[in-house]
């Protein structure tokens, strides 16, 4: 009832149609119109709709079905353009550029970590070479202290062997004159004690004999 | 009239328009299709207009409906489908879009008008048939000959195929309208014991306690009924343009 108000095209139409439609279905078959009807109603078809529209169940009433059909095709159609021109292209931009960001991200992140792989090799070879330069120097130092001190050492002992044969000679030297002095100084000393116990000369050359022969 | 849960799928004619005799006007209907463009439109717009490379959550809505739209596409149809991408997001943004708006109240729900979702299904149906028989000419027909099917059981399996083919429109429409349609009926209904029941004083308060229940738990099942439709509808219409894409195969 609102509905068809609202839809029909006049207001008398639907007085017809109605006040008609009973009589129409009950005493005049389908497709035999009365001649009172025909001339004044061209367009039966629709009235009749109209007149049933009460009964007709909304979704499937016909009459809308043209306005539904434009209003959708206009409406999707410019649904369609303004998502296909302006949001799609945009959200799958937005997509897109995410996507490449987190790639070259990756990317870098992982030439970042081969550089910082061949840094750390790089630095543990330094390090393994100076170590093993390190050790080569302090070998070299230890065996030059080690050399010079070698040479050292027989520096000293050679010099102080020196000096003990020099000691040994002197004193070998020192000993023998000593040992000769001693002779005269008993020959002195016997001649002396001779002189004092017998008086008169002594016969030297019989001291010194008897000195020489006591000595040995 | 408010207690009729039929009621509300009623046409209501907002500006008369008459061209040749044929009804066009701009009516209720048109005005929730022009919401549905609108608020979609604009939602998708507003959304993506940062370019944040970090989303917003509502950006992030925007990016997962083009996401799964375009997955469901690409398993459905290969890359090869993808150049219906626009007309799959556009159908899927505006069923659900116009689901939604539905369960407003008192707004008009378009997709319980079996009009509109078979002029959506045949606009599907008419894309797979043009640009199958654009792209592959008579080898489309191939659709009708599935594979490895022996000779003779070719003359059962043939007509199946070709009346199921020619279902899919109907289907594809019904399932839509009819779920819309039926839940938006029950959901009037059990609100309407509600308001009835409410006449009867305290006693009728109390009894309508449980059509309320019921109103509340229908309202949520409704939400998941408008998207689930949304999405079958969206599945199927990738599945019938792989048809358009790769005639036999399957």
């Amino acid at each position: 009832m609102f509905v068809s108000s609202a839809n029909a095209a006049s207001t008398t139409d639907i007085i017809v149609a109605q006040s008609e439609a009973p009589a129409h279905t009950d005493t005049v078959a389908p497709g035999t119109t009365p001649d009172a009807h025909a001339p004044a109603d061209p367009t039966a078809g629709t009235h009749s709709e109209t007149g049933h529209a009460k009964a007709v169940f909304p979704p499937f009433d016909s009459n809308h079905f043209a306005s539904q059909l434009l209003w959708l095709a206009i409406t999707f159609a410019v649904f369609y353009v303004f998502l296909s021109r302006v949001v799609l292209p945009r959200i799958g931009g937005i997509i897109e550029t995410r996507r490449d960001r987190i790639a070259t991200d990756l990317d870098q992140a992982a030439r970042m970590k081969q550089e910082s792989d061949e840094a750390l090799a790089a630095y543990t070879q330094e390090l393994a070479d100076a170590k093993n330069k390190a050790g080569a120097i302090a070998q070299e130092a230890r065996d030059q202290a080690k050399a010079k001190a070698d040479a050292e050492q027989a520096e000293i002992s050679a010099a102080l062997e020196k000096k003990l044969s020099d000691a040994e000679a002197s004193i070998a030297t020192i000993k023998n004159k000593a040992m000769q002095e001693v002779g005269s100084i008993a020959e002195d000393t016997a001649a002396e004690i001779v002189k004092k116990i017998f008086g008169g000369a002594v016969d030297k050359p019989a001291i010194s004999a008897a000195v020489k022969a006591v000595r040995g | 009239m408010s207690n009729d849960p039929i009621h509300q799928f009623h046409i209501a004619q907002w500006v008369p328009l008459h061209v040749g005799g044929v009804d066009l006007s701009f009516t209720n209907s048109s005005a929730f299709m022009v919401a549905t463009v609108a608020v979609a439109s604009a939602f998708l717009y507003l959304t993506s207009s940062n370019r944040g490379l970090i989303p917003t959550r509502l950006q992030s809505v925007s990016e997962m409906a083009y996401e799964f739209v375009a997955s469901t596409l690409r398993e459905s149809a290969g890359s090869a489908g993808m150049k219906f991408f626009p007309f799959v997001f556009s159908l899927f943004m505006f069923v659900l879009v116009a689901n939604m708006l539905g369960m407003f109240p008192y707004f008009f729900t378009i997709t319980s008008q079996i009009i509109v979702t078979f002029a959506l299904a045949v606009l599907v149906i008419g894309t797979v048939l043009v640009y199958g028989f654009a792209k592959h000419g008579f080898k489309f027909l191939g659709v009708f000959v599935p594979s490895g099917v022996p000779g003779p059981l070719l003359l059962l399996v043939v007509p199946i195929e070709i009346i199921s083919f020619l279902s899919r429109p109907i289907s594809l429409s019904v399932r839509l309208f009819a779920n819309m349609l039926a839940g938006h009926i029950t959901l009037k209904v059990f609100a309407g014991f509600v308001a009835s029941l409410s006449a009867f004083g305290a006693v009728g308060i109390g009894g309508a306690i449980l059509p309320l229940a019921m109103t509340v738990a229908l309202t949520g099942l409704e939400f998941l009924v408008a998207f689930l439709q949304a999405y079958v509808f969206t599945v199927l219409t990738c599945m019938y343009l792989n048809d358009a894409v790769h005639p036999g195969g399957h």
